[in-house]
């Protein structure tokens, strides 16, 4: 059940421009699920930020962001041992579906498919960055997963090419049950074309300026169609993650 | 043991604390953390009579101490709130006021019809939204617009009627009269004050529908002047708001002349703000040896 945890800091390190905390707190980590988020208090910034959940093990739970504003360059400055204020776990993530699955991040949107690969029964990955610095995390999806083809705008890693390209070959060569992606939009836009392409569902997690994170304030605003009706849902309890076919994305 | 009870326009609610409208939906999500019960009333989400969808994203932008939010009073629609939502409310143990937000007269007047019937406790007339292109605000900068809006949900209320101030104007204290000989049993203050915030990399507005209402405790100092001002020019009690975030921000407030005071944007930080608020204003009122937290009301010394 989602409520305020203190967490410490056990583990920090950085890479590929990103910074990964490690968080101890038994209780927010035996009910965190794959593709949902914490909200962390970060100093005394008036809003908490929303941060992808990427790993869960025993009493620790991993998160990796990248510095964008005041909030998340605090929360880069703590150290080992620092205490850190999390509302959570929060939002509706990923389902959990019966067979092999192609797991697609791009960006910052890498870190939270690393939960969602390891709760399948089979997955392969598609990852994608801007350019070999940026990096991250490919280490760890080859030990939890089948097939991993790692993409690079600049060819510097991997193929050059975008994700949806890698996720389109992957999807000619096996059988999936369902295609989960975390990227940008327009990367989440190209993966859904794929898998539809392929007949294959798709999920996607989605980003948007939040507020309260559980679904009070309605600011996380996402226009999607449910039930043949257009509106708004929100993020934060509608989601992050929706069924890629309920996604407006020209709006 | 310290009375927190406090009279509002003839209802009593158990504490001096309300949630705000707009921060806190229809309650739900704050079950999961706390029984409702503890709160001294809900201000639910704003009500227009039809479905609206409100603003496309980014509807939030954060501020030094505060934020803009341009939501746009998305809601399902004041049938659909007294179908589905009222059940819900009336048995959480505590006072519900209806928040509603008319594009016309007739339809003030209309939804202060439905929410009666419905069985909320207290009507609170928004007429100062600065996020919707019709109404909203425009209601509330004029004293005979604030008056006319005011008389319309009058004469179909059959419970107090509460009208929303907006900061956004000359002189607050006239709107403050003007609604008070409409016949107001109460007035609330202050809505979000008007602002922008532009991205300087991209030069381009961070809100969608580039400007929003500044919230947070930015505002508290203007809140506590304008109901220190409104206290002085009205006899009918005001709900404070503005950047409540904690029980010594409630008690200037309450001490600026508010009966009772909602908190609002410290729900987006903390969704126990106000747990927290009330019981820190208990604590600063045990700590002063005030029996009531009635005697607080309009208790400054000004110089």
């Amino acid at each position: 059940m989602a409520d305020l945890f203190d967490c410490i800091i056990s583990t920090k390190q950085t890479f590929g421009g990103c910074t990964e905390l490690v968080l101890q707190n038994g209780a927010l980590a035996a009910c965190a699920a794959q593709g949902q988020f914490l909200h962390i208090q970060c100093g005394d910034q008036t809003l908490r930020r929303p941060i992808s959940i990427c790993d869960v093990a025993g009493d620790s739970l991993t998160v990796v962001f990248e510095v964008k504003g005041a909030g998340t360059e605090w929360l880069a400055a703590q150290q080992v041992g620092a205490v850190v204020n999390v509302l959570g776990p929060l939002g509706h993530g990923f389902p959990l579906v019966c067979g092999r699955i192609l797991v697609c991040g791009g960006g910052i949107g890498v870190p939270p498919m690393l939960l969602t690969a390891k709760g399948a029964e089979a997955a392969d990955a598609v990852l994608g960055f801007r350019t070999a610095s940026r990096e991250m995390l490919t280490d760890r999806f080859r030990a939890v997963c089948t097939d991993v083809v790692v993409m690079s705008d600049d060819g510097t890693c991997g193929k050059q090419g975008f994700v949806a390209d890698g996720a389109a070959e992957l999807l000619k060569k096996h059988t999936y049950a369902a295609v989960m992606a975390c990227g940008p939009k327009i990367m989440l836009k190209t993966v859904a074309q794929a898998a539809k392409k392929a007949g294959v569902p798709c999920y996607v997690s989605m980003e948007e300026r939040m507020g309260c994170g559980i679904g009070a304030c309605l600011v996380c605003a996402c226009k999607t169609t449910k039930n043949g009706e257009e509106g708004y849902r929100h993020v934060c309890k509608d989601g992050p993650v929706f069924a890629a076919e309920e996604v407006c994305w020209d709006d | 043991m310290t009375d927190l009870r406090v009279n509002l326009a003839g209802v009593m609610l158990k504490n001096p604390i309300v949630v705000a409208s707009g921060t806190f939906g229809f309650g739900h999500e704050f079950a999961d953390y706390y029984d409702l019960s503890e709160l001294g009333a809900i201000c639910a989400k704003g009500l227009t009579v039809a479905k609206k969808d409100g603003n496309p994203p980014p509807r939030i932008a954060e501020t030094p101490s505060g934020i803009l939010n341009s939501v746009g009073l998305q809601n399902p629609g004041v049938d659909y709130f007294c179908a589905h939502e009222m059940p819900y409310l009336k048995q959480s143990g505590t006072k519900i006021i209806a928040n509603i937000s008319g594009n016309t007269l007739d339809e003030f007047t209309e939804l202060a019809e439905k929410v009666s019937a419905a069985g909320v406790d207290l009507i609170e007339v928004n007429i100062s939204c600065p996020n919707v292109k019709c109404g909203g605000l425009a209601w509330g900068t004029q004293p005979e617009s604030a008056a006319a809006a005011t008389a319309a949900v009058k004469k179909a209320a059959t419970v107090p009627v509460i009208v929303k101030l907006s900061p956004n104007v000359t002189d607050i204290t006239a709107i403050a009269r003007a609604v008070e000989a409409a016949g107001a049993d109460a007035v609330s203050l202050i809505n979000t004050i008007l602002g922008m915030r532009i991205d300087v990399n991209t030069r381009r507005p961070v809100l969608r529908n580039n400007m929003g209402g500044l919230s947070g405790p930015a505002v508290l100092p203007v809140a506590v002047r304008m109901i220190y001002q409104v206290a002085c020019a009205v006899k009918i009690p005001i709900l404070g708001m503005g950047g409540v975030a904690s029980g010594a921000d409630a008690a200037e407030l309450m001490l600026a002349g508010a009966t009772a005071v909602a908190v609002g944007t410290a729900l987006f930080q903390n969704p126990y703000a106000p747990i927290h608020v009330r019981d820190e204003l208990q604590a600063y009122l045990e700590q002063h040896n005030i029996p009531a937290a009635s005697a607080l009301t309009g208790a400054v010394m000004p110089y």
